[in-house]
Parts: C-alpha cells; sequence; structure tokens
C-alpha cells in the first residue's frame, strides 16, 4: 500500500508490502540505508531514528504506522556539507571502528544532548544502552558524547 | 495481510468485531518482532497509534487511569511516577530508551507474558483492566484477566482500553534479575507494596510462573513473607535462569524489597 | 562542529613508554590522521555490504535445515517454483562445480546432499522480486528428512559414530587419529612430562560457545557479467582466499570471478569462511540477474562458525619457590559439523596453553572433534582464549597453594627473549612479560565507591535490584599471549601496488592498491600513513579493494594486517620511489606503477608425534598483555557489575595510539561477554538463544572504563618494529575477570559464562 510520511524536512511517498517496517522502507524505497539492520527485534538501536522527534527503532515500526509522521534520520542531521556536533565528536575521539552502530548512536546522542545538554556519565551510559556496538567497548563513545557536549574530562 | 488504522475508539472497536482476526499493534515491540522473524503472518494488523482515547493518562474519583497507548517514557515522568512509583521503576528496567518511547502498557496487557514488566507493580496496586469493544466496555481486575503464558481474557472483538488504579500511596518498589546491566527479559523479577493502611504486604512475581502472580500476607507476617512468596513461585528451567535459581532470587529479593518499603 | 570549536581531547587514558630497543632501526612514521572512511561512516552514507543495491536486483533466500542432523530422503521444489516473483529455486543439483568448499578442507556441502550436519545447514535458494516473496517460497519447498541421532557431546565424540564417510583432515602432515569424529589432534611434549613439584594444583575448566555478534549481518550481492563471469560485492575479512573457494564451486576460473570489498560491519574472526558468496553467484548466474542476499540476526547465528567451546583438564605443578615444573593439559574442542579453521584452533589452543611462562616440562594434548553441533572455527584469540582462561585460573590456584602473591608468582615465572617454548621454539623477537606484568600492576586500582548509588552503578544495574546488599568487592589479574601472523608453514604474503601519476596541477599523487580487508580496525589508515610516510606526500588515494586489480593481501585476522599491509606498502613505495629517483624526481607526464610482495619471517611445521617444531620457528613473533580487574559481586543474587579494567599491553610499536586503545577497549569488552553472558545455548545441536534477545552481548552499562597503558618493545622482524594488537586484550580479559569474580566471592568459577547459579553456589 501507499504511504506518504515527511523524512528529514522532504515529504516522500512508497508503495510498501504491508508487513513492512520503517526500517526496510527507508533502507530500500527511499534510499536511505544510513539507519542500519544489525537486530530487527528492537535489540541494538542501529536503526535509531527520530520519529516525531522520538527516538525509536525504526525496525519496530511498521511502515504503514510511519503514514502521516514525520522521521529524522541518521542522513538528516548534518546542514549540508557540514558535519553535525555530534557526527564532528564521533570522529574526533575516535568513536567510529567498524561503524555498522555508528548511526544509531549518533541519532541516539544528538537526542540524549537535545534533553539533557549535559549529561552525567551515568546519564550517558544509561541513555545509549539501548545502542549495542561490538567493536569499541562504548569508552570513546562515551568520550564522543562529552566532547559533542563540551563537557572537559 | 492488510492494516487497518482507525482514527477513533469507536472505529478501533467496529474493525475489531468486523475483523477478530485482526492482531492489534501499537508500540510494535512485541508484533514487529514476530512479522521481521517471520514467526506470524496476520491476515490483518490493527494499528492503534491513531487512536486519541488510548494515550496517556487520568485522574478520576481517586483512581488513575492509564490508556493503553501509555509508553513506559510516560510511566516515567512526574507527576504519574509518583503516584506509581514502583510502575516507574519497572519501566526504567524495560528496555533501552528507544522501546521506553514505543512499548506501551496496553500492550504489556495484551501480550500477557510471564515476563512483562509492568505487570508485577499493577498486580500489587489492584489493578484492573479496562476492556472494550462494541458490545461496550468491562472491568476486571488484572489477576483474573492474566490467563497463562500469553493468554488473556479478552474476547476475539474486545481491545484493552486502559488498566485502572488506585494509588495505595505506600512504600513499594520493583527489582527485576538480569544477567546483564540493561536491556534485559526477566530472570525473574519481584514488586512489593508494605500497606501500613491496611496491614497488609503484597507481592507480585514475574517469569516465575505461568503468569505473574500476586502474593500477600498481613504485616505482621513479615519474617515469613520471603519464604511464602518463594514458595508462591512456580518457576520453571529455561534458557534464561533455573527454577532453583528464581526461588532462590525471590526470597532475596522479596528480603530486600521489605528492608526498602519497611525502613 | 557547528561553531567550528572543536575542543581536543586533552586527557588520554593511555600511557606509552620509550621503545626499549633503542639500536633498532625504525624510522619515522608520520602521525595518523582520523579515520579515512569516518565521514561516510557517521553521516550513514558509507555503504555496507547490506546497502547495496542494483537496477532489477532480485532478493536471494536460504533455506536452512531444522535439524542437527539427518539423512535428506527428498526434495520437491515445485509448490515453490510455482510462488509469485520467484526467478529460481536451486539445490545442490544446481551447483555446477565442486560441491564442496572450505577454508582449510573442502569438507562442506555449498548446498546440502545426502545428509545435514548442522542446524541451520543450507539446503536450497531462492531468488525472487521481494524477500518476503522469497521467503514464502522456501517455505514452500518441501524436503523430507529422516532425523539422525546426533552427536551432540564433544568430549564422548571420539567414541561415536563418525558424521562424515570421509576423514577429510587425514593426510595433511598433522598426526592420523584413526579415532572416529577427530579433526586434528595434537600433542606437545616438551621436558620430562611426568616432572614432579613439591606443590601440584588441578582443576577441570569449560568455556561456552561464544558468537562474534559482528552487527553487520552476513550480506552481498552478486551481479552477473553477461559474459559467464561474476561480480561479488560482500563483507570478508580475506578477498582472495573467497575467490579461491568460490570459482572452482562456480565451475569458472579465477578471473571470471571478482571479490569486491564492501563495508565490513565488523568480523572478529566471523568473516573468514564463506557465509553468501557462493548461492548469491548461483543465484545471480541462473537468472541473470543482480541478487542480493542479507541474513536476518536469527540466521547470521547459523551463517557463520563460533569460538570453540572447550573443555580443559589442567594439571600445574611447581616447586616450593613457585616455579613452574611441569604443565599438563588435556583439551577438547568442539570444532562442530564442519572442519572451517579448527585444525589451527587447535594448535593455537596446545601452543599457548601454558601461557607466556617459561615450563621445563609440559604434555599438552589438544583435539578437536567433529559433532553435530554448530561449526566452529576463528574467533579474536583463536584457541588461546580457552586456554588462558584455564591456564590463569590454575596460576591463581598456585598462589594460593604457595601463599604467593599471584602477580608475584606471575613475574617469577615469566617467558622472556631468548627462553624456548613448549614447542621447542625459542623466543627470539620481542616479548617484554615482565614488563607488561609489572606496568598493569602498577596501575592505581579505583577507591572502592560509597553508597547510596543510582542502581546502574551497581550490580544488576537497571534492574534496581540491590542498593549495597550482598554486594562484595573483587581484585583480578590475568596474563596471556598469542602468536602474531598465520603459523605452521602456512606463509602467506600480502601484496601492495602503488602508481605514482601527476594529477591536473602538475602535484605528484599516488594511489595504492591493496587488497586488505578494512573491517573496522583501521587498516586503512595504516596503509595511508605508510605511504604517506615512505612516499613524503600527502596526495595518496587508496583504490577500492578488490581482486580484479591487484594480488592477495592475506587475511585480516591472527592480529596479521598491520604488520603485513605495513610491510607491503613500505616495499612497494619504496620501490615507486627508487624508480622516481631513477627518472631524476620526475615523471614528465608519464606513471609508474610497481606491486610488491611482502613476507613475513618463514615459519615450519610442528612434528605431528611430538609436537616440536620443525624449523627455526612455527610462529612468527607474539604478543602479551596483562589485566588488572575491578568487581562488584552482588553475591546473593550471583550479579555483576565491572567497575574498572586496567590493561597493559605489549603493542611493539603503536603506529596510531588511539587505534590501538580502540583495539583494547573493545577486545576487554568481547571477553568481557564470554566471561559474564556469552553463550550460544544448544540442545542436541539445535540453538535456543539465535536472537540478541536471548543471546545477550555487553551494552554502555556493562563495559567498564579501561585504562590502557601501551608498552612499546618494538618487534624487530615487523615493519616499524609494529605488532598486532586485536587479539590480546580478548585473550586476557575473561581470564582476569573470573578471577576477580573468584576474589570476590571465593567460589572455584570454572565455567564460562559464569552464570549467577554458579556465583550463589545453587
Amino acid at each position: 500500500m501507499r504511504i506518504a510520511l515527511v523524512v528529514n524536512r522532504e515529504p516522500h511517498e512508497a508503495d510498501v508490502w504491508e508487513g513492512e517496517s520503517l526500517l526496510f522502507a527507508l533502507r530500500e524505497r527511499l534510499g536511505l540505508p544510513g539507519s542500519k539492520n544489525a537486530c530487527e527485534q528492537g535489540e541494538c538501536g542501529s536503526c535509531s531514528v527520530l520519529l516525531d522527534g522520538r527516538l525509536v527503532c525504526a525496525c519496530l515500526v511498521l511502515a504503514v504506522q510511519a503514514d502521516g509522521h514525520e522521521v529524522i534520520t541518521v542522513e538528516g542531521l548534518g546542514d549540508g556539507d557540514q558535519l553535525h556536533r555530534v557526527q564532528e565528536a564521533f570522529l574526533e575521539a575516535g568513536a567510529v571502528q567498524c561503524g555498522f552502530c555508528t548511526p544509531g548512536l549518533v541519532v541516539a546522542t544528538v537526542d540524549l544532548l537535545e534533553r539533557v545538554p549535559q549529561p552525567s556519565d551515568d546519564e550517558i551510559r544509561e541513555a545509549l544502552a539501548g545502542n549495542l556496538c561490538r567493536c569499541t567497548g562504548y569508552a570513546k563513545i562515551f568520550d564522543a558524547v562529552r566532547l559533542a557536549a563540551g563537557i572537559q574530562p | 495481510m492488510e492494516v487497518l488504522t482507525p482514527r477513533s475508539l469507536a472505529e478501533a472497536l467496529a474493525l475489531k468485531a468486523e475483523r477478530p482476526d485482526a492482531v492489534p499493534i501499537g508500540g510494535g515491540t512485541d508484533v514487529m518482532v514476530e512479522l521481521n522473524f517471520d514467526r506470524a503472518r496476520p491476515d490483518a494488523l490493527l494499528n492503534l497509534n491513531e487512536v486519541g482515547e488510548l494515550k496517556g493518562w487520568s485522574r478520576e474519583d481517586g483512581r488513575v487511569r492509564l490508556g493503553a497507548a501509555l509508553t513506559y517514557a510516560d510511566a516515567m515522568r512526574p507527576p504519574l511516577c509518583d503516584l506509581l512509583p514502583a510502575l516507574a521503576e519497572a519501566s526504567r528496567t524495560v528496555g533501552s530508551p528507544q522501546i521506553r518511547n514505543r512499548g506501551t502498557i496496553g500492550g504489556n496487557l495484551g501480550t500477557a507474558s510471564p515476563a512483562g514488566d509492568a505487570l508485577p507493580p499493577l498486580l500489587v496496586e489492584g489493578a484492573e483492566v479496562e476492556v472494550a469493544s462494541v458490545r461496550g466496555s468491562r472491568r476486571l481486575p488484572l489477576s483474573e484477566f492474566l490467563l497463562g503464558p500469553k493468554r488473556n481474557a479478552l474476547a476475539a472483538d474486545e481491545l484493552v482500553a486502559a488498566a485502572v488504579v488506585t494509588p495505595s500511596g505506600q512504600p513499594q518498589t520493583f527489582m527485576k534479575v538480569g544477567t546483564r546491566n540493561a536491556m534485559v527479559i526477566a530472570v525473574c523479577s519481584l514488586a512489593l507494596v508494605a500497606d501500613r493502611e491496611r496491614g497488609e504486604l503484597r507481592a507480585a512475581y514475574g517469569s516465575a510462573g505461568p503468569v505473574p502472580a500476586l502474593v500477600s500476607a498481613p504485616l505482621a507476617d513479615r519474617e515469613a513473607f520471603a519464604e511464602r512468596v518463594a514458595a508462591a513461585a512456580r518457576p520453571i528451567d529455561d534458557l534464561r535462569g533455573t527454577a532453583a535459581y528464581r526461588r532462590h532470587a525471590l526470597r532475596v529479593l522479596t528480603e530486600r524489597a521489605l528492608e526498602r518499603c519497611l525502613a | 562542529m557547528g561553531d567550528g570549536t572543536v575542543p581536543r581531547m586533552h586527557q588520554r587514558r593511555a600511557t606509552t613508554t620509550a621503545p626499549a630497543r633503542p639500536e633498532l632501526e625504525l624510522g619515522r612514521v608520520v602521525p595518523a590522521e582520523r579515520r579515512l572512511d569516518g565521514v561516510p561512516k557517521v553521516t550513514g552514507q558509507f555503504a555496507y555490504a547490506s546497502d547495496l543495491s542494483a537496477a532489477g536486483m532480485l532478493w536471494g533466500h536460504t533455506l536452512r535445515s531444522p535439524h542437527a542432523h539427518a539423512r535428506i530422503r527428498a526434495l520437491d521444489l515445485s509448490q515453490a517454483l510455482a510462488q509469485p516473483g520467484v526467478h529460481a529455486v536451486l539445490t545442490h543439483e544446481d551447483v555446477p562445480g565442486q560441491k564442496r568448499y572450505g577454508l582449510e578442507f573442502a569438507d562442506q556441502p555449498v548446498l546440502a546432499f545426502d545428509r545435514v550436519r548442522y542446524y541451520g545447514e543450507p539446503v536450497a535458494l531462492v531468488a525472487a522480486e521481494h524477500p518476503e516473496q522469497a521467503r514464502r517460497a522456501a517455505a514452500r519447498i518441501r524436503v523430507e528428512y529422516e532425523p539422525l541421532e546426533p552427536v551432540a557431546d564433544a568430549p564422548r565424540a571420539t567414541e561415536l559414530p563418525p558424521i562424515h564417510d570421509h576423514r577429510w583432515t587425514h593426510g595433511h602432515g598433522y598426526l592420523d587419529d584413526p579415532r572416529p569424529n577427530v579433526v586434528r589432534s595434537l600433542v606437545i611434549r616438551h621436558g620430562d612430562p611426568d616432572a614432579g613439584g613439591d606443590v601440584s594444583v588441578a582443576g577441570v575448566y569449560e568455556l561456552g560457545m561464544q558468537d562474534q555478534a559482528f552487527l553487520g549481518p552476513e550480506s552481498g550481492l552478486a551481479v552477473p557479467d553477461g559474459d559467464g563471469g561474476v561480480d561479488i560485492y560482500v563483507a570478508t575479512q580475506w578477498l582472495h582466499v573467497d575467490r579461491d573457494q568460490v570459482a572452482p564451486c562456480l565451475g569458472l576460473r579465477p578471473e571470471q570471478v571478482r571479490l569486491h570489498l564492501a563495508g565490513v560491519g565488523g568480523s572478529f574472526g566471523g568473516r573468514e569462511d564463506l557465509s553468501m558468496q557462493i548461492h548469491a553467484a548461483l543465484l545471480a548466474l541462473r537468472t541473470n540477474r543482480p541478487v542480493k542476499m542479507v541474513y536476518s540476526r536469527e540466521e547470521s547465528f547459523v551463517g557463520h562458525v563460533h569460538r570453540h567451546p572447550a573443555r580443559i583438564e589442567a594439571e600445574h605443578r611447581a616447586d616450593r619457590d613457585g616455579r613452574l615444573v611441569c604443565v599438563r593439559m588435556r583439551i577438547v574442542l568442539d570444532g562442530g559439523a564442519y572442519a572451517s579453521s579448527s585444525a589451527a584452533v587447535t594448535s593455537n589452543a596446545a601452543c599457548f596453553a601454558c601461557g607466556p611462562y617459561a615450563v621445563a616440562n609440559a604434555l599438552i594434548e589438544a583435539t578437536s572433534v567433529y559433532t553435530n553441533n554448530p561449526p566452529c572455527g576463528a574467533m579474536r584469540g583463536f584457541g588461546a582464549v580457552q586456554t588462558c582462561f584455564a591456564a590463569e585460573a590454575q596460576m591463581d590456584k598456585l598462589a594460593a597453594a604457595l601463599a604467593v602473591d599471584p602477580i608475584e608468582l606471575r613475574l617469577r615465572n615469566a617467558l622472556a627473549p631468548g627462553d624456548t617454548l613448549p614447542t621447542g621454539q625459542r623466543v627470539s623477537g620481542s616479548l617484554p612479560v615482565a614488563e607488561v606484568i609489572r606496568r598493569c600492576a602498577e596501575l592505581p586500582l579505583p577507591e572502592p565507591e560509597e553508597l547510596p548509588r543510582d542502581a546502574i552503578r551497581l550490580p544488576g544495574g537497571a534492574g534496581n535490584t540491590t542498593r549495597g546488599e550482598g554486594v562484595r568487592r573483587g581484585v583480578g589479574f590475568a596474563l596471556g599471549f598469542k602468536n602474531l601472523c598465520f603459523s605452521e608453514g602456512f606463509d602467506d604474503y600480502c601484496a601492495a601496488r602503488v602508481r605514482l601519476f601527476e594529477n591536473a596541477g602538475g602535484e605528484l599523487v599516488a594511489e595504492v592498491h591493496c587488497a586488505a580487508a578494512e573491517v573496522g580496525q583501521g587498516v586503512t589508515n595504516v596503509i595511508a600513513q605508510v605511504a604517506r610516510t615512505e612516499l613524503g606526500t600527502e596526495n595518496v588515494v587508496l583504490a577500492p579493494h578488490t581482486t580484479a586489480t591487484v594480488d592477495s593481501a592475506g587475511s585480516s585476522s591472527a592480529s596479521r594486517m598491520t604488520w603485513m599491509a605495513a610491510g607491503a606498502i613500505r616495499l612497494a613505495c619504496r620501490a615507486a620511489r627508487e624508480e622516481l629517483e631513477r627518472r631524476g624526481g620526475a615523471l614528465a607526464g608519464g606513471e609508474i606503477g610497481v606491486e610488491r610482495v611482502y613476507r613475513h619471517p618463514r615459519t615450519w611445521p610442528l612434528d605431528p608425534d611430538t609436537g616440536q617444531i620443525t624449523g627455526e620457528r612455527a610462529h612468527v613473533a607474539f604478543a602479551c598483555a596483562a589485566m588488572r580487574v575491578v568487581v562488584e559481586v552482588d553475591a546473593e543474587l550471583g550479579l555483576t557489575r565491572v567497575v574498572w579494567i586496567g590493561a597493559a599491553q605489549d603493542v611493539g610499536r603503536a603506529l596510531n595510539p588511539q587505534a590501538v586503545e580502540g583495539q583494547i577497549e573493545g577486545g576487554t569488552a568481547q571477553g568481557l561477554g564470554l566471561a559474564l553472558m556469552e553463550e550460544i545455548s544448544t540442545r542436541g545441536g539445535l540453538i535456543d538463544n539465535a536472537s540478541f534477545t536471548d543471546y545477550l552481548i555487553p551494552t554502555a552499562l556493562d563495559v567498564p572504563p579501561v585504562e590502557s597503558v601501551l608498552v612499546e618493545d618494538p618487534e624487530p622482524d615487523a615493519p616499524y618494529g609494529v605488532k598486532g594488537v586485536g587479539e590480546p586484550p580478548t585473550v586476557v580479559s575473561t581470564a582476569a575477570i573470573a578471577s576477580a569474580l573468584r576474589d570476590a566471592t571465593g567460589r572455584e568459577l570454572a565455567r564460562v559464562p559464569v552464570r549467577p547459579d554458579d556465583v550463589v553456589g545453587l
């Protein structure tokens, strides 16, 4: 069936299979593969997007449920060629290895700093507990969050 | 497969009456896993995201009515978290921020998993489940709503509309054992209220029997209560833990919860 | 950053030591840059294997065995072929070339015939317009199975009927063990294995089956070239070895099959073996359409090999002063249904069984067996993880028996350059074991934290299970080592090609070709860093990683890729520079292209009867690491919080300290997972936790801060003195965390992952 939604501030339409997730629709119908397909059961956070401003796993949203709603993906965070400060901080801190978790973590961090501009270490850990990373052991990801928040180590 | 998206409760109930096979989907945290893992292919899905009446919560005559679409994130916010503190603690143990933003109390009720985290806190607060259909609505105690693992008392044309609770205002807590420090399904869990007003201890366990279940005793029986909770549970050995461990853990959790609530 | 002010990370957790061998000619290396693939990765533009698409593309799907062991009686495809959107349904009959493949032994069917030997084994393939159509069609394939009794108990496998009709691993220079189901058995006899000591400690240790759990599922895209050949875009660790396995099965010449590296979402050993490469190519060639395959997470758990579960009996004998006199170990590794790299894992488990200690006498018996459990093969640490867990538990037991400080005991036995290993190999390169122990032991332990605290800083974390009740602190220590590069005569190489030309502005540009797989570890940066160093220019462009334009780089595994790529790039760049100088320093409109091959020092096989070296060395070089761990354990509930880890690691020379730290932190976290939560659970060979809900890996609330000390003692045989750094932290951290748990609880905890039941003592 056909759905209409706003993705990264642009209106989009897509023909989807009724059982498809928003994640599949973003990746395979709308040409936005930045949100990643790691577990498809809401356990890893790699597909984190903002749905009407709330952080969600796109794999657990039925594509049809996004009809008439607004989605921001990792592709929609920067301003043209200018990286978002969270993206910049992930690079600077060495928080990226294989990078498969990175888009989800960047989106989750943007959401965190939006709500809590100066998070404590505990708040960072709890806020990112739903984003699995298998490469980094998280240390440099926490560095990146503090860096983006302007928190001196 | 077909997706039905009603815009009001009345429309949702009419659709459910017409298509009793339609599987309700709200936050999607259970249903989408079934779809993504190719474990279920229902003929129809009933998308409840656009039904405004199910969202949020309200007070009515000293009672609190939690809409079926109330999310765990909602339950953690003041002032609701102060009215139902054990439910708020339980909500914090649910999945991740992403899951808490989507997962709903109504979904937890509908799925009726023995591990449903919202269920023990609602049981100890004597929650009722409001179910609705085109035939009208009815309220039944949560303990009667939960029939077995993933089985509830909904008729084919009914939907969960709300959970209705009279907050006791009494000291309470929720604890959940998992083998990792976040994002786990409970190995076992416990909610407890030390109700001085009624002179009663009420505990409910999760993941330690076919349904989360309530155990109560007079306040005076504090010493024997942990043993009583452990004895009431009907745990099994499964992937997440052994029956022996679950009984043991319930004993420990109950003692600690009593300490917290009676200190 | 939006406002253009990015504060530098001014406090490094890691410290480094000055090179201990100033006489070595190391050469200057320019500083590392930021990750070259960093911007596309943070913006979502980086094309992972699952992100690819092509016009007219179909989706492939795999039908897998629901049995661990069964005979295939019949296959009926008719209903599947009639499903909408279906373009092809293939079985073993459609494999045009060799029916079997394998990394070391070609014992694994491309698609099962006659028998299935593990749960999830591929039986048939479907290509359809939409993945859902492919799934529905696969569900209509009718397979008639006759279930067979699975061989599921590894220690008993050598007494049970063989699961293979042929002895695939016999006649390859290993001991041809006549017992059924043996993949490889290796006995290392060193000195007098019956030598007795004043003190003896013994134990039986077990490790569960760990999964690599890389986040990017197995995926790829196969595109027919219209001329009978195929291009395969895939996430792998070694493009050329994939090609060399794929081409014979397709019945094609190697040059007709071109492997191209797509973005790799982590590997950790799990992408050494093939997954969907041949399958997608078969479907693409049959349909003459591009075919994409993307495994689900559930499928990924059966789509790659795992870390071998192990059972280890150990006895350590020492004199009164705590010097090891004799180590005896019997190791059984469950290899699962197919050989994969079990033979090499067996050797590693045996060769590193004693740990980095000088031991005069030893008897090490290691056996890997075929079973109907999930196939096991390479995972970070590769055999050394299993024996380190046992050996370090034994060292703690020995320290307790002798009433000696465990760190002091390790120092007394520390291996040093010039010492001889149980295989008879002399340590000829760098191995600063004592220095690593001392530097780790010097790290100050964090002070116990005050109560009350938020639940997430207590054992049980977000579960809110304690406010301090039952919580005990424990401190542990462990030491471990492993080899760098491939071993036992499997001497591979790494090729690199450099093209020098002038750009439109007349500036010299170097285009560097190397097939080294970037799996996240950062080898791309190493390549560029070495090229910039050797050519003295910033104009370095990396060409795509492909089999089409350059010879093999070998595998991104065995802690070898930085060493090997640096060696190859350095050779090629120096040759290009010499050629440029010969031309008088100018290209004058022409260009220079040179390809060079780098080889590490030669290795020799182990003697099949004695386990002793048959030449100068069996292993190229070694690296060690030590870890100190603080845990808090809720002793009543058996829940754990790892509070802090201090690590000192022998890194040779750190070309990119930030990336080295990243390897230590990440490798430590994977070892933590094995210690506390990660295990593929099987019953009769069937996996019952193939999902991220049921197979748990550490979250942001489970991994503690890791304080790293990089001990720089350059490796004389390696370019610039580098060492591989990815594996030692994983080898050690499981053992170190278990040690801390024992300290906190007083329990033996002889099996990992440690379950709450074990801590509580149920």
